[in-house]
């Protein structure tokens, strides 16, 4: 199980709005 | 901490997940960055779905920490919305699952607050001044409810 975290921010504000869902927006440095 | 169930499950069942990366999205963490003011990692945001920042979590936290966080957030998003009956249930959940998270207490407040925006009822301010005087004594939001008693 893990978290699908798509980088196409720009879309998914859009969505989200769309959707009326929150976004969760993690600005990270883990490695990938 | 995004490897546990109880993490991967909360974010996939209350928000669209989204990722910059310092070094791989440098392009769109500086410019996320700039937009919401966000400039060290780890950074995460809860945005409502405007797209306005409704909470954030700065720093690494242990996991029952950084869950509470992500579930207070969440709970203050349908607070600011006016969702009262959703966001007590939220708060109380936090209170109720991970008591003694840095989390339980301000939850605790809020839980209160969102029952008598929903009642206009003061008793509810009152039972949660009262739940102070048994859990989180110390804590700066039993100072805050002190008031209500």
């Amino acid at each position: 199980m893990e978290i699908n975290f798509r980088h196409d921010v720009d879309n998914v504000l859009e969505e989200a709005r769309k959707q009326n869902k929150p976004v969760l927006l993690d600005f990270s440095a883990a490695p990938m | 901490m995004w490897p546990d169930d109880r993490v991967v499950r909360f974010v996939n069942e209350n928000f669209l997940p989204a990722r910059v990366h310092v070094k791989d999205d440098a392009e769109a963490f500086r410019r996320f960055g700039e937009k919401y003011n966000a400039h060290w990692t780890p950074t995460i945001l809860e945005l409502d779905p405007n797209g306005d920042e409704q909470w954030r979590i700065e720093g690494f936290l242990p996991l029952e920490d950084f869950l509470g966080q992500l579930m207070l957030g969440r709970a203050h998003i349908d607070f600011k919305q006016a969702k009262w009956v959703e966001a007590e249930k939220r708060f109380r959940e936090i209170v109720e699952k991970l008591p003694n998270s840095d989390a339980a207490a301000e939850a605790l407040y809020w839980a209160g607050v969102s029952k008598y925006k929903a009642s206009h009822d003061s008793t509810a301010l009152k039972e949660t001044a009262k739940a102070f005087t048994t859990r989180y004594k110390d804590s700066s939001w039993a100072k805050k409810a002190s008031i209500w008693a």
